[in-house]
């Protein structure tokens, strides 16, 4: 194999490869503008040309489409350059609106054009590079759009100039355009749908192929088969083309694992109160008025604004943000009776990190009480305070929008004023509710759960992380609202009984476990049925002579089915015998 | 009390649902009649048809039997045992002319403190309405089912 030179780099030549691949790998800029790496290599937009010294001749070719032959490359050599700005010079004509191909004509030392401008063009970004054609067609499978006329008055259309079916507005075409030259109305009727984004609770979209969140573990893309075009028609699969490793895998399913455990904690978090009986509140409703979760998006730095605050209406800086606590929480009657905990302190938190985003703001809170108990808390709160934010002692009535402003009812129980405010946005600190699918699980789990769904723990103060029932444990709001410091401590103490358990040498079962005795059992089996753990079995009897029951006390639970059902009451429960019962309740209804 | 009749009644309750529910009406501090003596079971399906008929003999004037949800049962399927085995336990009382009201089988979880309280007044006023059981009447020859 021989050498290919490029900009005086030695490697080894590679006529699989075209030129463009090597020098990208030596890290060596060529321009391109067609160039998508879910598409072969098309030579339309020529910018990528390069002098090639091949067999004692130069000649200038396309670094896309030239094989790296051994041989000598110049990537930035004065012919190159020189045709480089002719080819600008024309494009230039060609789309005398496309801001990028302005910027790249100026790298070149091109102002002006020195070709007529077509002016009947109608679109005037486009290079009639063709990219978005190929990828509508050979990627995404839709050909939807296409070439139409030819020569000078080439343009790419839908057919007919008519916006049809065949384009589902994916967006492809326009991600792909080197110049954003495409719009996508003339070519679909259907308005784009994005997929929101469920980590930025839907204030930003997403693609088909994903991570979940910044800090998921793993940190790993999934792909959502529902949407993925994929998964729709079997076309597309750039991500698999562009993924080095090759590490995207469209078999893969969704696999259910069966795991034989010891111990189970049950963890199940919370969800948002979903506010539907606060249609004052205008939440869902009015794009400015959101949740305490959507406002913590919207200050973090990995959020849809980048950590600015920004309202979702209209994208300015909100002058007055109103708080509004206990939306959902301390009221039995369209609400959640409890106090969610939490959103003192975040309320708090959001309204000091808002006046440091926009020190010129003003942040006003709502409040019934504000409770800081917690370490720390009195004084974040007071912190919060001293910073310039307002807080208003009373409860809001009603939140709706006049003009660009919404404006909140609510009053203040300090002065016996009825207040009403105007603000750019409102956050309403919404209750916490247990996660919706707890309770099928504390179901599946048999475990207790309050009138809320929280679930319950065996002792509200000498066992607070089990539960009822054995080898269960509880950790965080799912047994109730509270703070990631509690949370983890929860978590952490139950950890440390589940390794309790498992550290014994010998383990405990209740004694009230179901015994026969074998004089009265006539062996009819009737427990043998009822028995819900399979531990009861008919065996014969010693001397031959007939059946009896044999319990594997082991597996009995000791719900004494058995021993009601048992017609003979040979089968008794340790500790609980019928005789025993009768007499509690009868001592019980003696005078 | 002047001279209202406070009917004795017999509660067999289950311990995770029901007993645990009676626990959450006491901690919330809800009032009922002390008239239910409770015996706290395994399983509402412990519950063998045998001690309903000795409550009563023993002087109970009615019982209640709490068991778990359907579905939720902490042995899985106990509670459904114990619905089919008191349709027959009624049927038993009516051949021995015991009101069949006297009888009471209720789904009470643990998180419904407010339903048992509830519960516990309704059972209690209907009992005090059907007045004492005279089982000594009820059962004696010539009366009840025999005819």
């Amino acid at each position: 194999m021989g050498k290919l030179i490029i900009d005086g780099i030695e490697t080894e030549a590679a006529p699989s490869k075209t030129v463009l691949e090597v020098a990208r790998e030596l890290g060596i800029k060529i321009p391109t503008l067609c160039s998508h790496p879910s598409l072969p290599p098309y030579g339309s937009c020529r910018i990528c040309v390069v002098e090639a010294i091949w067999k004692g001749r130069s000649k200038l070719h396309t670094a896309c489409t030239f094989p790296a032959w051994e041989g000598e490359i110049r990537t930035d050599s004065e012919p190159v350059r020189r045709l480089r700005r002719n080819i600008l010079e024309l494009m230039l004509a060609e789309a005398p609106e496309a801001e990028d191909i302005r910027a790249l004509a100026r790298e070149f030392g091109v102002e002006q054009t020195r070709f007529p401008v077509r002016e009947e063009k109608e679109n005037k970004k486009c290079i009639m590079c063709g990219l978005c054609v190929r990828v509508c067609q050979d990627v995404v499978g839709f050909a939807a759009i296409g070439f139409e006329n030819r020569g000078y008055r080439r343009e790419i259309a839908a057919p007919f100039r008519e916006p049809s079916d065949a384009c589902t507005a994916c967006g492809a075409c326009s991600f792909v355009c080197p110049t954003g030259a495409i719009d996508r109305r003339l070519f679909a009727k259907v308005e784009p749908k994005p997929i929101p984004s469920e980590f930025d609770q839907g204030t930003t979209s997403r693609p088909c192929i994903y991570t979940p969140f910044p800090q998921a573990v793993p940190n790993k893309p999934v792909i959502d088969t529902r949407n993925c075009v994929y998964f729709k028609n079997g076309n597309c699969q750039v991500c698999a083309k562009v993924c080095v490793p090759r590490a995207v895998d469209y078999e893969q399913q969704d696999e259910v694992l069966e795991e034989e455990v010891g111990a189970i904690v049950v963890a199940t978090g919370f969800d948002l109160f979903d506010m539907k009986t606060y249609g004052s509140y205008g939440l869902h409703r009015h794009p400015d008025v959101m949740s305490g979760l959507d406002f913590e998006r919207l200050l973090s730095a990995s959020g849809p604004t980048k950590g600015e605050v920004r309202r979702p209406s209209d994208g300015k800086v909100p002058k007055r943000v109103i708080f509004v606590k206990c939306a959902g929480s301390r009221d039995a009657e369209q609400g959640m009776p409890y106090c969610s905990k939490v959103c003192c302190m975040y309320s708090a938190k959001h309204a000091i990190l808002y006046k440091h985003r926009v020190p010129d703001g003003e942040a006003l809170v709502f409040y019934i009480d504000v409770r800081t108990a917690g370490k720390d808390f009195e004084e974040f709160y007071k912190r919060a305070t001293d910073e310039g934010v307002n807080y208003v002692r009373g409860k809001v009535s009603k939140v709706f929008r006049r003009g660009d402003k919404m404006v909140v009812w609510g009053s203040d129980t300090i002065s016996g004023r009825k207040l009403e405010v105007e603000a750019d946005l409102v956050v309403l600190a919404t209750a916490m509710v247990p996660d919706r699918s707890a309770l099928e699980l504390a179901r599946m789990l048999k475990i207790q759960h309050n009138a809320h769904g929280f679930f319950t723990e065996a002792h509200p103060k000498l066992r607070p992380v089990e539960t009822a029932t054995a080898g269960f444990y509880l950790a965080g709001a799912a047994q109730g609202p509270k703070d990631i410091p509690e949370t983890v401590a929860q978590a952490s103490a139950a950890a440390s009984k589940v390794l309790e358990l498992f550290s014994r040498k010998e383990l405990t079962h209740d004694p009230n476990v179901a015994a026969v005795d074998e004089d009265l059992c006539s062996g009819c089996g009737i427990c043998v049925d009822v028995c819900p753990y399979k531990a009861r079995e008919l065996i014969e009897r010693k001397d031959g002579k007939g059946w009896v029951i044999k319990v594997t006390e082991v597996l009995c639970e000791g719900c004494g089915a058995c021993s009601a059902a048992c017609p003979v009451g040979a089968c008794q429960q340790a500790n609980l015998k019928d005789k025993q019962i009768e007499q509690m309740a009868r001592a019980g209804l003696q005078d | 009390m002047s001279g209202q009749f406070e009917p004795k009644i017999a509660g067999f309750f289950c311990k995770w649902c029901t007993s645990a529910g009676a626990d959450l009406a006491g901690t919330t501090r809800l009032k009922y009649p002390p008239n239910v003596i409770p015996v706290t079971m395994f399983c509402s399906s412990r519950v063998d048809p045998q001690y309903i008929l000795q409550a009563f003999r023993d002087g109970a004037d009615g019982v209640i039997i709490g068991g778990c949800h359907p579905g939720d049962c902490h042995y899985q399927a106990g509670n459904y045992k114990t619905m089919k085995r008191i349709i027959l336990v009624k049927r038993l009382m009516q051949q021995m002319s015991i009101d069949e009201g006297r009888l009471r089988l209720e789904w009470i979880s643990a998180a419904e403190g407010g339903k048992f309280a509830r519960i516990i007044h309704e059972f209690t006023e209907e009992i005090r309405n059907l007045g004492p059981l005279q089982l000594a009447q009820a059962v004696a020859p010539g009366h009840g089912a025999k005819g």
